[in-house]
């Protein structure tokens, strides 16, 4: 096993994508991730590989289109805003089933946004900010030691599914540091991708990626294709954590950052002698509504943390369907919830002063 | 202690960023469980530089520091901006080169470090930052001397190795300090 270092949740992104060789990677500069690109630019030629600094972000998606649609180990990253000016690309790439990786260390929003963490892009990540019927496998890891572990995780589901797949962070894991095992140069598992534009060379029929069908008849046969994968991906990938949730009053809702705010807020619970459980959802999507069911007859609430204005409730709604009450709180526009007022929260929720 | 929470905080170029990694790295090579976060908003510039740092015997939930063990004060605007996040009864770092030791909370305890003038002794205002270190070091123990040793070894490579006698000298002069200021109040009948 290799040496536990101390890095950069950013750097550690790169350097974990670096090692599960990833080839390309097209940048655009935006805060707070830019060490990504500053660590690809002078890391990863020496891996082999290929860094573009785009004159935009819509230059670096299609960058990524292109070199992804050549069978290339693909990666972008952006936050919010800029990620934002990457949607047409996001339904693009899932159109034409290309593989992709991308990070979205997001910030506080709408609009500009402030550089600071924020969880406002889960309706963007999970409903699609680009046109039509298409989903991202969404990835929410909640250390930078779980980075690295879903960075690898993400490539191989993108080549398994050809799709798009989406790690959803934040500037808190993207800008601090944690002690980290990286993996070996050379982790990434490979699959044979014969249906990338590598050049006939004279001995097979040409390849075609488009996202074109003029018929209605074909696009809806290739919507059904479409569609019979995005079932596979939820039957296959939901991943998710629980704590507690055999005897918990009440029971949070959080994925990322704020789950481990959370984790804090249960043990100053835990000292009023109050039992609190919480469901992390992993994937974002598929998003785990079976993780609900293993809510037990104790848990008298449900609670939604999250840092926006209460977006991933609507999912935590779904899963509960009705057998809890469910409520939100939450900060946003770059301001973090703290444990105390999460805690006391859940304390007016449960009627415990 | 099982968890210490510092908030380690100053101007720009003070060099608050680099203790408190410091501070990680080598709270990891002593295999404990260690979180660095740094304030990387619009107020890096011009205003207050800071940094959160948790060394901890067990996982740590939340790398944000809501109530800290000890803060670490460079400048007078950082005071007054963390002084209220310290725990009664905590550790209060104050670089009283920078500014008077007038109006601190009565219910902490003050370890008073004129870093950049002990640094000027030392014949470089640069090592003000290892100084207010070596308090930290001693008033706190969040991790041992000969770890951060050992850091500055990994950290300060190459040409940059030479520098490594000057620092343990203004680290070694902040220990003391903090040895004594912790020692006094220790005897205080007020703790």
């Amino acid at each position: 096993m290799n040496e536990k270092v101390l890095m950069k949740g950013n750097e550690a992104f790169a350097e974990a994508a670096i090692r599960y060789d990833c080839k390309y990677y097209f940048g655009y500069p935006i805060t707070p991730q830019n060490e990504i690109p500053e660590y690809m630019s002078r890391e990863l030629s020496k891996a082999d590989g290929v860094f573009v600094q785009a004159e935009s972000e819509l230059a670096a998606v299609n960058m990524a289109y292109g070199a992804s649609a050549a069978g290339g180990r693909v990666m972008i990253s952006s936050s919010s805003p800029g990620f934002a000016l990457m949607q047409e690309g996001m339904s693009f790439l899932c159109s034409v089933e290309a593989p992709c990786v991308i990070i979205n260390v997001s910030r506080g929003g709408p609009g500009i946004g402030t550089i600071l963490p924020g969880q406002a892009d889960y309706y963007q990540a999970t409903r699609g900010g680009g046109n039509g019927d298409y989903h991202l496998i969404v990835l929410a890891p909640a250390s930078i030691q779980e980075s690295i572990t879903l960075i690898g995780k993400a490539f191989e589901l993108s080549d398994q599914y050809r799709n798009p797949v989406l790690i959803l962070v934040d500037g808190m894991i993207g800008q601090m540091m944690e002690p980290v095992i990286l993996p070996d140069y050379h982790s990434g598992k490979q699959i044979d991708k014969p249906w990338a534009l590598t050049g006939t060379k004279g001995i097979r029929p040409p390849n075609t990626i488009k996202s074109v069908y003029l018929k209605a008849e074909e696009l809806e046969a290739w919507n059904w294709h479409l569609l019979e994968k995005y079932r596979k991906i939820i039957d296959c990938e939901v991943s998710y954590e629980t704590r507690n949730l055999e005897d918990a009053e009440i029971v949070f809702v959080a994925y990322g950052t704020t789950s481990r705010i959370i984790r804090e807020a249960m043990e100053i619970l835990e000292a009023d002698h109050i039992r609190s459980g919480l469901i992390r959802p992993i994937s974002l999507w598929p998003y785990p509504y079976q993780s609900f069911d293993e809510m037990s007859s104790s848990t008298k609430a449900v609670l939604v943390v999250e840092l926006s204005q209460g977006q991933m409730i609507d999912d935590v709604k779904i899963g509960v369907n009705g057998r809890f009450p469910v409520s939100y709180v939450g900060r946003f526009g770059g301001t973090v919830i703290s444990p105390e007022e999460v805690a006391s929260e859940a304390k007016r929720i449960l009627g415990v002063v | 202690m099982a968890m210490h929470k510092l908030i380690i905080s100053g101007f720009g170029g003070q060099g608050v960023m680099m203790m408190g990694q410091m501070i990680a790295y080598a709270g990891m090579m002593e295999d404990k469980h260690v979180t660095w976060l740094p304030a990387y908003g619009p107020e890096m510039r011009g205003g207050t530089a800071n940094c959160s740092v948790i060394v901890s015997d067990k996982p740590i939930s939340s790398p944000i520091i809501s109530k800290a063990n000890a803060v670490v004060a460079m400048n007078y605007p950082s005071l007054l901006k963390f002084e209220p996040l310290v725990i009664p009864g905590g550790l209060l770092f104050a670089n009283t080169s920078l500014f008077e030791e007038t109006h601190f909370r009565k219910d902490l305890v003050i370890v008073s470090v004129k870093a950049n003038d002990i640094a000027v002794e030392i014949k470089n205002d640069k090592v003000s930052n290892m100084v207010m270190l070596g308090a930290v070091l001693s008033g706190t123990s969040v991790v041992s001397r000969e770890s951060l040793y050992k850091v500055m070894e990994k950290v300060f490579v190459g040409a940059k190795a030479k520098l490594i006698p000057l620092n343990k000298l203004a680290l070694e002069a902040g220990f003391e300090i903090g040895r004594v200021a912790c020692a006094e109040n220790f005897n205080n009948s007020d703790f």
